[in-house]
């Protein structure tokens, strides 16, 4: 019995140091003092203050149009290379293999770095074009791992039988393979996402002026001063991810409890 | 017909892999045995200089500090997460989705955010010294950042969910049979703990420690804004390479360096049975 108290305090302890600078971010975008130090009284002020604030909000947009754009299209790439890279044979599959793995092993500021250089020795201006960019070449290996567990796990069987029953190749893969991997996809594409809004090292070296995604913004505002309505817009973020985590835990939870009755 | 799927399959990733990964890291490799200008430009012709100038005690004491800042956040965060992973496998199963979902939210916040929240709490006028000090346990407030000790805060903060997942992965795939079955032979909880539990979670192990030593040593922000400036760790000097002294061939042959040493780790990982889809723990 001592035991287990001893084990519960011991994770509840781990909790309390993951969640508390959430929590002082969540409790001091409440504060009613401007210099964000002292607790002095409650106030809705800084919510209010957030939507005039328009490099925050501009910087917001930013994040998302190149978290949006860079999941569409990595996932697109990697749903297709999970499925292609299981299902084929080919010269240089080895390497593509390995190369797959180097945005997930090697630290990200190598990645950031060298991306940067080839985009200046292609001339390419930085800005949004080159996050999107680089926000698809970490996110890809990603969505190729999650869609991979999936397929290989996956029955092959019911593909030679589409066939059999005269299916084509596309019809196959369409009505009969895609339907299979889409719990892989979902994963993958959320994964993704996620990546792509918490980045800080690749897109620090791979935007140009006045395309600052929320991150940057963020940093560059911590060296120069904060204002409390980025507590107020974190605040409004933080709630953004639980609630999305938790609405997929409580289904898979529910999946979980239903297999016990069974 | 099978050659036209075939293509939509393979032509994008093929693409992507050899210009978006392959060509940039050729590229640097390149740019390494080149020289630099002094204003950001980069003379062609080649030269192993780079690779001497690392040599030079003023960067080895940065790899020095590194290493030994990417030790110990690596050990803090093993030590907080190998227990957790253990008692929360203990749970049933619905109670340890639930936990580990705990632990995945503020991961997927943003890092910079996080970092910031511990300013908060940390800095001289900071949530924690303010209440030590209503308390009246301190007179004057303690430096939390801006030294070492901010610095060691942040990484092992931000790391620890890299630790936890793939070590909490390896622990929950344990059979409890066998560990049943050894307790009915009369093993002793601690020979069970490291003759089965230890030895069956060695890849997951070395996974969180690959995953949280090697970003430690690059997250430069991190030691930017709680360490003050002080300290440098190669993150900071690569970053400095990059976007202040515009060194890039000299930048270059340190992020090769990081590269290899990286690979080294991946390699004896494989050694001891790491599966590759398994890094990361997603």
């Amino acid at each position: 019995m001592k035991k287990k108290i001893f084990k519960n305090i011991f994770i509840i302890l781990v909790f309390i140091f993951l969640y508390l600078p959430i929590i002082a971010l969540i409790a001091f975008s409440f504060n009613d003092s401007k210099l964000n130090i002292v607790f002095e009284g409650f106030t809705f002020e800084w919510y209010k203050t957030l939507f005039t604030n328009t490099t925050l909000l501009e910087s917001l947009r930013n994040t998302l149009i190149v978290a949006i754009t860079s999941t569409v299209i990595s996932t697109i790439i990697g749903t297709l290379a999970a499925v292609g890279l299981t299902k084929y044979n080919f010269k240089g599959k080895n390497l593509i293999n390995s190369l797959l793995y180097i945005p997930v092993v090697i630290p990200e500021i190598v990645l950031g770095i060298s991306l940067l250089s080839i985009y200046t020795l292609m001339k390419l201006d930085l800005g949004l074009g080159t996050l999107i960019l680089s926000h698809i070449a970490f996110s890809i290996p990603y969505v190729i791992i999650s869609v991979r567990t999936v397929i290989s796990s996956m029955n092959w069987q019911i593909e030679e039988a589409a066939h059999d029953l005269g299916a084509s190749d596309f019809l196959t893969f369409r009505k009969v393979i895609l339907p299979e991997i889409v719990p892989g996809i979902i994963s993958g594409a959320t994964l993704a996402f996620t990546l792509s809004l918490d980045d800080v090292i690749i897109s620090y070296f791979t935007t140009g002026p006045g395309s600052n995604t929320l991150p940057l913004q963020i940093y560059s505002m911590i060296k120069t001063g904060i204002t409390p309505d980025v507590n107020a817009l974190t605040t409004l973020i933080i709630l953004f991810v639980m609630i999305i985590l938790f609405t997929s835990t409580i289904i898979q939870v529910r999946k979980i409890k239903k297999g016990y009755r069974v | 017909m099978n050659k036209t799927l075939k293509f939509i399959l393979l032509a994008p990733v093929i693409i992507y892999a050899l210009i978006l990964i392959l060509f940039p890291i050729l590229y640097i490799l390149v740019l390494s045995f080149q020289t630099s200008d002094n204003y950001g430009g980069i003379i062609y012709a080649f030269t192993i200089y780079n690779y001497i100038r690392i040599f030079d005690p003023i960067y080895l004491k940065v790899f020095l500090v590194s290493g030994i800042f990417g030790f110990f956040v690596t050990l803090a965060c093993l030590i907080i997460a190998y227990p957790f992973s253990i008692f929360v496998s203990e749970k049933k199963p619905h109670i340890q989705k639930l936990l580990i979902t705990l632990v995945l939210i503020p991961f997927l916040t943003n890092s910079l955010i996080r970092t910031y929240g511990w300013i908060v709490l940390l800095r001289k006028e900071g949530i924690i010294n303010t209440l030590l000090s209503n308390l009246s346990i301190i007179d004057n407030p303690l430096s939390f950042m801006y030294n070492n000790l901010g610095i060691f805060i942040g990484l092992t903060y931000t790391l620890l969910p890299f630790m936890i997942l793939p070590i909490y992965n390896s622990v929950s795939k344990i059979d409890k049979k066998v560990i049943e079955a050894a307790q009915d032979l009369g093993a002793k909880p601690l020979s069970i703990f490291f003759k089965i539990i230890v030895p069956s979670t060695y890849s997951g192990i070395f996974n969180g420690c690959i995953m949280t030593f090697i970003p430690a040593i690059g997250m430069f922000f991190i030691v930017d804004l709680l360490g003050g400036g002080k300290i440098m760790l190669i993150g900071n000097l690569i970053k400095n390479q990059f976007l202040v002294s515009r060194n890039w061939p000299f930048g270059s042959a340190l992020a090769i360096f990081l590269i290899v040493v990286t690979l080294v780790l991946v390699k004896v990982y494989k050694k001891l049975g790491g599966k590759m889809d398994d890094l990361g723990g997603f």
